[in-house]
């Protein structure tokens, strides 16, 4: 009995030492780095013990740009891009000649690379002193007021990376809720039309509790990639992401560490710990409200 | 409601790019069923049966041809608007939904002037749920039940809005052998008490002829015979319909008719007149056998199985396709390597060697 536990260990010991050393030891170390204070990378000492990191991190005005910006983005792009996704699936539903084709459309944006779809939208939104962008000669052919969309306010930045975001997620949601739909066993819409219910009442008490599980997946992750979204930002705006007032908590946490004001891994790992609990925090509401809404079958 | 179908037919693109032939699944249908009855819908795997019961219930239209419930033409009506009720094989409840959810569920749909209040449909959704026996399940939800449970909520599903059609496609096939003996009496009586027009789909023979009003045996999309189980029974038209029905099969011979005489092999054994003389296929029953020291069948005995009254005993004979298996009355002695048997007339059946249809004597 013993010796067949030992193998069992055994057996599990490549993957808990790969476990051990690339996520426990880091998560540790980052903990650990949060807590000293006046910690100097090159001479590996510190002053002392406390939150003062945390402290630093939460009123650096920067820092609460990123988190607004961060926010934003969540709030807006994670209902959005799956709403989307999810009436784009279920009229891709309906057409099941044409669904391959649209199929293979809509996933091209996830095989393409982000920073080149970045520099489409560059040249899509851009306005420079000698050219507009085409969304800006579209604007002005409808008689409204062109904006730099790269460069310019802060809410044409926000739409131009929430629209690049919404596009970079979507292919994603697409092919998972089309096929969630259809494994949908086709007899349950054959009985509800025999029952003459309303193609309304038979998306809302069929097909979503039917699909639920993977809506509810497609929100999760969603949540947790928008917090983390950073080389989407990078894309549009470059680097020097403080500059243009479109930072997010992972560049924050990048900058801290490698950027321009780099070499303090301390707040890096302060602010990197409040992400980690903005996100638990979510992902915990998240399964809580899921309990009652989602059916699995 | 009385249901008439006329020269339905109904076709399906081929899905092989390759063979670009359609494929009918149903040719030519004319048959009524009258009101009130139990039909069941009889015929191999993939012979048309759930694309019929689809073109009444109207989840399917008709290449061609007409359907009337009474003397209302509903060939183009959608299903909602056919007053039907219908089960599928593996019942389709809502997972997600309490049984009584999904009784609720076709009167909650209900619009306009035809609306109900929540008690009114409470009511009904309670009778339909006492009419098939499950009215201390209403809060368990469809995993939570057994195969005979769920098939019982589908069709109290099915019946809550008091169709005029209730369809049942294979409603016994997910049933283990004894759940479906009791399941299809229970069909029988439910169809019994609410008479309402009820046809249902089987591949099972032994299940059609027990509990139905009329039979529709179907072979390739086509109407081989149409008619009380008995009769089909007694009397098939073709060599199909008398291979189809009956456990144990009826026994298959080449024989051939000579001057008013039936032989099989070098023995006459009926007296056939009338007939015209070669080669053709002889069906007899299991219980068409019985033993007498001078019968004309001479065969070998194989095995002999007793089953109380009964006897069956399997034997071979040289003109026979495949062995063969006699009922016979216990009282016979049939202890021998041979076996010689007598004919009963009702129970032979002559069939054309080439068209396989039935030939009667003159
Ligand atoms: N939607 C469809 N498209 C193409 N061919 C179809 C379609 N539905 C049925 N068929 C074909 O029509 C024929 C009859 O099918 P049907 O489902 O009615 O058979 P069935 O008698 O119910 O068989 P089973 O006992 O196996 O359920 C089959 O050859 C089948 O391949
Ligand atoms: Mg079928």
């Amino acid at each position: 009995m013993r010796l067949r536990h030992l193998k069992g260990w055994l057996y599990l010991l490549p993957a808990l030492l790969f476990l051990g050393c690339f996520m426990i030891y880091p998560l540790v170390d980052v903990l650990i780095y949060s807590l000293e204070e006046g910690y100097n990378s090159a001479s590996q000492t510190y002053f002392g013990v406390g939150l003062y990191n945390f402290s630093y991190v939460l009123h650096d005005p920067y820092f609460l740009q990123a988190v607004k910006n961060t926010l934003l983005l969540v709030v807006i792009t994670v209902p959005l891009s799956t709403g989307l996704a999810l009436l784009i699936s279920v009229q891709l539903s309906s057409i099941p000649k044409l669904r391959d084709l649209y199929q293979t459309v809509f996933f091209l944006p996830y095989v393409t690379n982000t920073l080149a779809v970045g520099l489409v939208f560059m040249i899509l939104f851009k306005k420079t002193p000698y050219s507009d962008g085409m969304i800006n000669a579209l604007i002005h052919l409808f008689g409204g007021e062109t904006v730099d969309f790269m460069d310019g306010p802060y809410w044409a930045k926000m739409l131009v990376t929430c629209l690049y975001t919404v596009w970079i997620v979507m292919p994603f949601k697409i092919l998972i809720l089309t096929s969630a739909l259809a494994s949908v066993n086709p007899d349950y819409y054959k009985v509800a039309r025999v029952d003459a219910t309303p193609r309304w009442r038979i998306f809302t008490k069929i097909t979503l509790p039917m699909i639920s599980p993977m809506i509810f997946y497609l929100i999760i992750t969603g949540f947790i990639g928008a917090f983390k979204a950073y080389s989407d930002e990078v894309a549009l705006f470059g680097v020097n992401l403080n500059a243009a007032g479109m930072n997010t908590i992972v560049g924050y946490v990048y900058d801290m560490l490698y950027g321009d004001s780099g070499g303090y891994p301390s707040y890096a790992s302060a602010a990197a710990l409040i992400l980690f609990a903005i996100v638990l925090t979510i992902t915990v509401i998240n399964l809580l409200v899921s309990r009652k809404h989602v059916y699995y079958a | 409601m009385r249901i008439y179908l006329e020269h339905v037919t109904k076709s399906f693109p081929s899905q092989n790019r390759k063979e670009k032939r359609n494929v009918i699944a149903v040719n030519d249908f004319t048959y009524e069923i009258p009101d009130g009855t139990l039909t069941g819908l009889l015929g191999p795997s993939g012979c048309g049966k759930s694309t019929t019961l689809n073109l009444i219930c109207g989840l399917e239209t008709p290449t061609s041809g007409k359907i009337y419930f009474g003397d209302d033409d509903v060939t183009l009506l959608p299903p909602e608007s056919r007053g039907v009720g219908i089960v599928f094989q593996n019942y389709a409840l809502y997972p997600h939904l309490t049984v009584l959810e999904n009784i609720l569920f076709p009167l909650q749909n209900l619009k306009g002037p035809e609306k109900l209040s929540k008690a009114v449909m409470l009511d009904k959704a309670r009778e339909a749920a006492d009419l098939v026996q499950i009215s201390r399940l209403l809060e368990r939800r469809p995993k939570e039940m057994s195969g005979g449970q769920q098939q019982r909520v589908a069709i109290a599903r099915a019946l809550v809005k008091r169709p005029r059609v209730l369809l049942l496609d294979e409603p016994l096939s997910n049933l283990d052998a004894r759940l479906r003996l009791q399941t299809r009496e229970e069909i029988r009586r439910i169809q019994r008490e609410t008479g309402i027009t009820t046809v249902f789909v089987t591949h099972d023979q032994e299940e059609a002829m027990s509990i139905s009003d009329q039979i529709v045996v179907m072979k390739e999309g086509i109407v081989q015979q149409i008619g009380k189980p008995q009769t089909v029974y007694d009397d098939p038209v073709n060599l199909f319909v008398a291979k189809f029905l009956g456990t144990p099969p009826v026994n298959v011979f080449s024989g051939e008719i000579r001057s008013g005489q039936l032989y099989l092999g070098q023995a006459p054994v009926l007296p056939f007149p009338g007939g015209r003389d070669g080669p053709v296929w002889v069906g007899i029953r299991p219980e068409g056998f019985v033993p007498s020291p001078d019968g004309p069948l001479v065969c070998s005995t194989r095995a002999v199985e007793v089953m109380g009254r009964d006897t069956s005993v399997v034997c071979t004979h040289p003109a026979a396709e495949a062995q063969i298996r006699a009922i016979i009355s216990s009282e016979h002695d049939v202890s021998g390597d041979t076996v010689r048997f007598q004919l009963k007339p009702a129970k032979v059946h002559v069939f054309d060697r080439q068209s396989e249809n039935r030939i009667y004597p003159a």
